[in-house]
């Protein structure tokens, strides 16, 4: 086990609006990445993923996703969950 | 246009009321999500990056007013006020709730529109060229077949489950506006000794393997169109591989089979349906042909026109661009562009589209198209009636000349909202846009295309300039193609040489601009001619230099 774990954190949509939602570590769906629970250990994110997908309820296709490290506190490792988490780039015409 | 019969409607209503059940059984946990998500792909309901998606369709692109205000009222009562145009003829809605959905769709069944077969392995919206009916150069009116392939299409038992989704276009007209060459069935219809009949292509497609359609028949007489198609997607459906997504397109059946051969099987399974087909096909196509008369087109005087297009520089611009030739004198054919600098392509908001509603329904006999371009149409305006029509598209922020020109940019949602995506679309054409504003009207027609993974929703491959979005060690890199043709003279883009980083593909398409402005014989070469002309050297040079960067490429 000496590869090194990358930190993650469990990512969905909700259910009923399909808004972009984050597993924070009180159980809790919050529409923050800065809320989602920072997962440093690999059976730690498994079962949490687990957890997860039992609240299908709640929402729909939860993963787990990397996260890094930054002195501003943890941040997508890609560029796609930054995009999920500040949304579109542009929005509306114009 | 075509009046919903009461079966449409009782279909829907049925179809409606059973994704409503079915929406309440997944919220109550009745139903997983793997059991829902086929249903709701079904009625159109996707999941995209940050929320849910709906496409409706626009069957062969055509609308009215009374629905082109159904799908504003839609925007603003249950998504954010805009919707997207697509290059499939749908209308795409970014933001709806799922718990709303099923009202949506209920509010479009009013209006005879629905999210049906926008989705899944069926045969998808049929679409047609958005100058149909119109058109100068045209034959005869292409929806009146597309409305029969629809109805023949749609809820067919046997094809609900074909090996993978199913695209067909139809064109009226030698002047192929309707890519029939990418479609897995184009028709392009033809005259033989006074009766009309079309040409079959089978095979194109774009995506990660794109293909040119090829010809399976020069000449069918439009009698047996149905019992042919019907053979052509059978066959596909007993020989399509169901067992690999990315070989089970029919252009690839179509190529391992061998055309000849697939011809020979398609042609035998035609013998034996041909007799069941016994001419109430061809009852329906006369009754649906006569919901498709011209409209009662005006003869009026067209000074005004004249004298405003020599008086005023701008209209003169607008309409030198965004109109182009009518069937009938005095007429113009007028392509609204959803292309302003720096919007996104393809995007409405609810107010533009309530305006566009209003000026068809009071100048353009209340008849509208969403173009595969991303624009909308008007195809019947009286010359003397453009200038209160540009006043009105003025004051919505919808009189952009730019049609055909350089901003006039396909581009698919990208990694904006699209889960499949590797990188974004939309800020590049939007930046593209705004750099080529100064140089466009000298540089006169040129396609550029942007998609944003090898899908190819945004026609990358027919572009003359086309763009596809990848990713490369965890940045959003852009591939240049160029040569793509998506005309009658169906071409797909060869790749230039390495891809771009998002910083560098803006300036990168300038400079194959600047090139082809330097390498052009006259004003009169558009650029995919000077590229045809000179070859891909002269433009690999523009982009990757000289000397050892162009030796890697
Ligand atoms: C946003 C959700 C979308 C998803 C999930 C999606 C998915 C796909 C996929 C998987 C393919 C490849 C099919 C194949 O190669 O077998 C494809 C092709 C295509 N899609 Fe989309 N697409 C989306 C949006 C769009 C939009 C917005 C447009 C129109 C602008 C569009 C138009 C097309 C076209 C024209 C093709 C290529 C033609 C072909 O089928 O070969 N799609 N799409
Ligand atoms: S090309 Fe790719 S990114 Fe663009 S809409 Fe299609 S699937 Fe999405």
């Amino acid at each position: 086990m000496t590869r090194p774990f990358t930190p993650k954190i469990v990512t969905a949509n909700d259910l009923r609006n399909g808004r972009v939602v984050y597993l924070t570590s009180d159980d809790r769906w919050a529409d923050e990445f800065t809320e989602a629970e920072i997962l440093t250990d690999e059976a730690d994110a498994e079962m949490r993923l687990v957890f997860a997908l039992g609240q299908s309820r709640a929402v729909v296709g939860p993963y787990l996703a990397d996260v890094v490290r930054t002195p501003e506190g943890a941040a997508p490792k890609h560029f796609r969950e930054t995009f999920r988490a500040t949304g579109p780039s542009f929005e509306g015409v114009a | 246009m075509y009046v919903q019969t009461e079966f449409d409607r009782a279909f829907l209503a049925e179809r409606n009321r059973q994704f409503r059940a079915q929406v309440a059984r997944r919220l109550d946990g009745s139903l997983t999500e793997e059991e829902f998500k086929p249903l709701r792909l079904m009625n159109g309901v996707y999941l995209q990056l940050h929320a849910y998606m709906l496409r409706v369709a626009i069957p062969y692109g055509t609308l009215d007013s009374a629905r082109m205000e159904v799908l504003a009222e839609i925007a603003e009562r249950w998504d954010r006020g805009f919707g997207h145009f697509t290059t499939r003829q749908n209308i795409q809605y970014n933001w709806p709730a799922l718990v709303d959905i099923p009202d949506m769709l209920d509010r479009l069944a009013d209006a005879g529109l629905h999210a049906v077969q926008t989705s899944g392995n069926t045969i998808r919206n049929v679409t047609a060229d958005h100058f149909a009916g119109a058109a100068a150069d045209e034959i005869a009116d292409p929806r009146p077949v597309a409305e029969l392939i629809r109805q023949w299409s749609t809820d067919h038992p046997e094809f609900q489950f074909l090996p993978r989704k199913f695209k067909i276009a139809v064109t009226g007209s030698p002047i192929d506006r309707a890519v029939t060459k990418a479609h897995d069935i184009g028709l392009r219809m033809l005259e033989r000794g006074g009766e009309a009949g079309f040409e079959v292509i089978v095979g194109g497609g774009l995506g990660r393997t794109p293909m040119i359609g090829e010809v399976m028949r020069d000449f069918l007489p439009t009698e047996d169109l149905l019992p042919y198609l019907e053979s052509i997607v059978s066959t596909y459906n007993r020989l399509g591989r169901r067992n690999n997504k990315y070989k089970a397109r029919i252009k690839i059946t179509v190529r391992e089979e061998g055309l000849e051969s697939f011809r020979a099987r398609v042609e035998e399974r035609f013998a034996e349906l041909r007799p069941g087909f016994t001419g109430a096909d061809r009852g329906i196509l006369a009754q649906i042909e006569a919901m498709f008369a011209p409209p009662a087109l005006r003869d009026a005087d067209t000074g005004t026109y004249h004298s405003l297009r020599a008086e005023n520089p701008a209209f003169r611009a607008f309409t030198d661009v965004n109109v182009a030739p009518h069937k009938a004198p005095g007429h113009g054919i007028l392509t609204v562009s959803l292309k302003a600098h720096g919007a996104a392509p393809g995007d409405a908001t609810a107010d533009q589209m309530h305006a566009l509603a209003r000026i068809a329904r009071v100048h353009g006999h209340d008849e509208l198209r969403i173009s595969h371009e991303q624009n909308v149409i008007l195809p019947h305006v009286h010359l003397s009636s453009l200038p209160a029509v540009w006043d009105g598209l003025r004051a919505a922020g919808l009189a952009t000349a730019n049609v055909g020109l350089a901003s006039d940019i396909i581009a698919c949602p990208g990694m904006d909202y699209c889960a499949l995506a590797t990188a974004r679309s939309i800020p590049v054409a939007r930046e593209i846009a705004t750099a080529l504003r100064g140089v466009e009207n000298e540089v006169g027609n040129l396609k550029i295309k942007i998609s944003g993974c090898v899908n190819a929703c945004g026609h990358h491959h027919v572009g003359h300039i086309g763009i596809l979005g990848l990713e490369r060690s965890g940045v959003e890199t852009y591939q240049i193609t160029l040569g793509g043709d998506a005309t009658e003279n169906a071409a797909i883009g060869v790749r230039a040489g390495p891809g771009f980083s998002a910083g560098e593909i803006v300036p990168a398409v300038e400079r194959l601009v600047a090139a082809y402005l330097e390498l052009r014989r006259d004003g009169d070469e558009t650029f995919i001619e000077t590229h045809r002309r000179v070859g891909m050297a002269p433009l690999k040079t523009a982009l990757y230099g000289t000397g050892e960067l162009r030796d890697a490429a």
